[in-house]
């Protein structure tokens, strides 16, 4: 055979002043990455394919009238770019407020430093007496593996993502209902024993904000004893079959309280099944 | 009336299936290769116990036989080697019909309905039930009633025209009365469409009543000029009205010139954005190697406007033949109609006029002899103000929630399916007819310079005479008025709607505005959709502008989050403002700060334009500044 090399184009495009080299095809938030420019994400993770619908990673881009979200638009050789602009700073500010207006962020660990430098304050839309509507569901707790609390969902997608094309392919999650009132949800909303459900966890690994949860974060959370400076995490590889997916043991106390495996792993790309997830309790003899 | 018994009234296309629509391998074998991984293909569809009565089986089967589909549902193991992301991929777009023909038989969408129907289209239940909970006209909850469902339009036409009353007559009689959105009947508002359960047609009460436009027969008439003519459900009386001759025409010219005659007219896009036609097709027509689509954009459901369905009720073979017009010059050899579910007249006509077309050889192999094969087929949306966006509505014939899509890309290279797509509204398409007839130059020869042509308008709300109108670029709002017969009512203006819930409110200072893309902008409003609606000194504006926020925030997809959350706060911000009588600075400020988000962030136009009516009324002061009456 010969030996053929592929070469990379690069394209050039110009983000608040500075050019920036990325190979073509790259993201604008790719080349910010490289620029070093912190950008907030939400809906937008290393290992899913970006929907582009949080819009809180928008960025002013010459020559078109809206912003564009960083995490979906490819880079093109000239574009010029702008991250930190009146424009820019209040459209991540509003999109941090109206996502805090209508759910609980309290969990969200990723975002509470942004809604702090962007100034953004949730609480304004509720006052003088005026209520403002909510998403306010009560926990769906209907197993031993994990819990569903869609008040704290943002509808970023990612465990519908998760749930079919970008990893597990089983579909057993859809956004459904419309506008205010869509919500990720099971046919009919059945349980989700009842469900297509494979219990790999996959989209409890990519929620940001809390909503999807593990049963015993859930109940540690519960009675206040949810530790995370407290706990250890241990990389090992998963012991059931011989794949060799990396896990990370989370410890608190001397017990497992969750597992997750790294996004880049080149196995798992951040995705286990339900022995890898959930099936550690051997581990403490149970 | 409700005709009993038809064979799925829900569903306009019972017959003639077209063998496009049936996806078949050379699609998929063109994409094998980049989907690599043969385990990547395999789904397994878990269903739980729910199974589909037997009415609800035979509807499906015969929504999905007529359109070509084989409802069989195939077996495990032979899913393993045709079943997966290639198989959904031939069989998803027949979703939004199965869920119609569901909905009719039973008066929902029920669990063991939606399993067979995943079944048989591969499709998971839990995405088919993400897919019939997007649309008004499905329900996934037993009916709470008997028999039919009556929509009442609650919409600015239908507001100021009581529509309480009709919804109370509707209950007299033992009807359940649905209250919704926009029903494109607004120059006979109140407006009630019917829709039909238990295998029963869909129906609007009015379409039984004769017809008249307004400017019928008159000389100056171009777009219109068969309508009130012309017999709309008789190919000879098209034929002898001139039909089809811009088609031979433009298979005698062949598809580079039409390309060039319609690029040199200066048409536009009617549908509200104004996008120049002759650059969309001329990037279609440069799409080589893949199956390209003409979609005719016939889901109008922009508060005030009702043109496509007069067009397509009164003309519908000029709907059909123009599409002809554009598949040839855009080398597509598919058409689509996507309409929106509330116009059962228009699909059926269409539909009539589409199977006698075939049966000429006008459409079909060889389309009118012009060498070039085209056909259509026809897909009814199911109540989503957000399927007329163009991304959307493919997302929503697809088979998928009608979601928009990011552009880029554009759908003149990924549009239906993927695929190079021109679409475009029917007033569009039948400018072309008449760009081909009579020459660019003889067309500009109306209208302004910038804006060449007629349009059509909707006038709605306190005129004489409310309807379909068709004036040249460049008639004053005024003089439009008065040829609806001026200002009903209590006959003093207070304002005026433009373009509808999109678009924006003008006042009486306005009467001079000349009606161009490119005075209405520079006068910062829009002629968007065509709406004109007029509002009296007794009208409540400030019920008016909270109803249409409240439109935006109910037709918001929830995609995105300025949109999905910004349409809410902002109807709820207007409903304070209801109740206290008066808007608070820093009130006015957060609307200012929420269309800013909405306008820059959205996704699509409806987050762009969600906050556009609610501004400009606030600007004119017509609500909120005092005590309206």
């Amino acid at each position: 055979m010969t030996d053929t090399t592929i070469t990379e184009t690069a394209v050039t495009i110009t983000i608040d002043g500075q050019p920036v080299e990325v190979a073509e095809g790259s993201t604008i938030h790719a080349a910010c990455v490289e620029a070093g420019i912190d950008t907030p994400t939400l809906c937008w993770a290393e290992n899913l394919t970006p929907v582009n619908v949080c819009r809180v990673c928008v960025v002013e881009l010459e020559g078109s009238r809206a912003l564009v979200p960083s995490c979906s638009r490819p880079a093109e050789e000239g574009m010029v770019v702008q991250t930190d602009t009146p424009r820019v700073r209040h459209s991540r500010r509003m999109v941090l407020e109206f996502l805090g207006s209508g759910v609980d962020l309290s969990q969200a660990d990723d975002l509470h430093h942004w809604i702090k430098a962007y100034g953004a304050d949730p609480d304004r839309y509720g006052t003088d007496g005026h209520p403002v509507e909510r998403v306010e569901e009560p926990v769906k707790v209907q197993d031993e593996l994990y819990i569903r609390d869609y008040s704290k969902c943002v509808l970023c997608y990612k465990c519908v993502e998760a749930c079919g094309d970008d990893a597990q392919h089983t579909f057993a999650i859809a956004v459904a209902g419309r506008g205010f009132d869509a919500r990720i949800s099971t046919e009919f909303d059945v349980t989700l024993p009842d469900s297509a459900c494979v219990y790999c966890g996959n989209c409890v690994g990519v929620c940001p904000t809390g909503a999807l949860q593990f049963k015993t974060e859930y109940d540690l959370r519960e009675v206040g004893e949810w530790r995370p400076d407290d706990q250890t995490v241990t990389r090992t590889v998963c012991s059931y079959c011989g794949v060799g997916c990396n896990l990370d043991l989370h410890v608190q106390d001397e017990r497992i309280v969750k597992v997750t495996s790294p996004a880049d792993h080149s196995v798992t790309s951040g995705h286990l099944c339900i022995k890898g997830r959930f099936g550690w309790q051997y581990v403490h003899g149970e | 009336m409700a005709a009993e018994g038809a064979e799925n009234g829900a569903d306009g296309c019972q017959s003639g299936c077209v063998s496009f629509v049936l996806r078949g391998l050379a699609a998929e074998d063109a994409e094998s290769g980049v989907d690599g991984c043969q385990f990547d293909d395999m789904t397994d569809i878990y269903l739980g116990a729910d199974r589909a009565t037997e009415p609800e089986v035979a509807a499906v089967d015969a929504a999905l036989g007529a359109r070509g589909v084989d409802p069989v549902v195939r077996p495990e193991t032979e899913r393993l080697y045709t079943s997966g992301r290639s198989r959904r991929r031939e069989r998803r777009h027949f979703l939004l019909p199965a869920l119609h023909a569901l909905q009719n038989a039973a008066g929902w969408i029920s669990p063991g309905g939606i399993n067979y129907v995943a079944e048989v289209l591969d499709v998971p239940p839990a995405e088919a039930f993400g897919v019939a909970t997007f649309y008004d006209l499905f329900r996934t909850e037993p009916p709470d009633h008997e028999g039919d469902t009556f929509h009442v339009c609650v919409d600015a036409a239908c507001q100021i025209a009581g529509y309480d009353d009709l919804a109370a007559s509707v209950r007299a009689s033992g009807g359940h009365v649905h209250l919704g959105p926009c029903l494109g009947q607004c120059e006979r508002a109140p407006a009630l469409f019917v829709q039909g359960s238990g295998g029963r047609r869909d129906y609007v009460p009015a379409d039984d009543e004769p017809f008249e436009l307004p400017q019928a027969g008159e000389e100056s008439l171009r777009l219109l000029r068969r309508i009130g003519v012309a017999d709309p459900s008789s190919l000879e009386s098209y034929l002898a009205h001139g039909g089809y001759q811009a088609l031979r025409r433009a298979g005698e010219m062949g598809a580079e010139a039409v390309l060039e005659a319609v690029a040199a007219s200066g048409l536009s896009g009617r549908g509200g954005a104004a996008f120049p036609t002759g650059i969309k097709w001329r990037a279609v027509a440069a799409e080589t190697g893949r199956p390209k689509h003409v979609v005719a954009n016939c889901d109008e459901s922009e508060p005030g406007t009702f043109k496509d369905r007069i067009v397509m009720e009164q003309d519908p073979f000029a709907v059909i033949e123009t599409m002809a017009i554009a598949g040839l010059a855009t080398g597509a050899a598919n058409g689509w109609i996507y309409i929106r579910g509330e116009y059962p007249l228009a699909t059926a006509r269409l539909q009539d006029a589409i199977d006698a077309a075939r049966a000429a050889g006008l459409l079909g192999p060889d389309a009118a002899g012009t060498g070039h094969d085209f056909d259509i087929a026809i897909w009814r949306g199911a109540g989503a103000y957000i399927c007329g966006e163009e991304t959307a509505l493919f997302n929503s014939l697809e088979g998928f929630r009608g979601e928009p899509r990011n552009k880029p890309p554009f759908p003149t290279t990924h549009g239906l399916f993927g695929e190079p797509t021109a679409i475009n509204n029917p007033e569009t398409l039948l400018n072309v007819g008449d760009i081909i007839l009579e020459g660019p130059d003889a067309y500009r020869s109306r209208g302004t310079e910038r804006s060449p042509g007629t349009k059509l308008l909707c006038l709605s709300g306190k005129v004489g005479r409310p309807g379909l109108y068709e004036v040249p670029f460049g008639t004053s709002l005024g003089d439009l008025l008065d040829l609806a017969g001026g200002v009903a009512g209590n006959g003093e203006l207070q304002a005026v709607l433009m373009g509808g819930a999109a678009g924006s409110f003008v006042g009486p200072d306005s009467l001079s505005l000349p009606l161009t893309l490119e005075d209405t902008r520079a006068a910062g409003t829009t002629l968007g959709s065509g709406v004109v609606m007029a509002f009296d000194t007794s009208d409540d504006m400030t019920a008016v502008v909270v109803r249409i926020a409240e439109f935006f925030r109910n037709e918001s997809c929830g995609q995105c989050v300025p949109c999905r959350v910004g349409a809410v706060r902002q109807h709820e911000t207007l409903v304070q403002m209801q109740r206290r009588g008066s808007l608070s600075p820093a009130r006015r400020t957060l609307i200012d700060e929420m269309a800013e988000v909405m306008v820059d962030a959205s996704i699509c136009g409806l987050g762009h334009t969600a906050a556009s009516a609610v501004r400009s009324a606030l600007d004119l002061g017509l609500i909120a500044s005092a005590p309206s009456r």
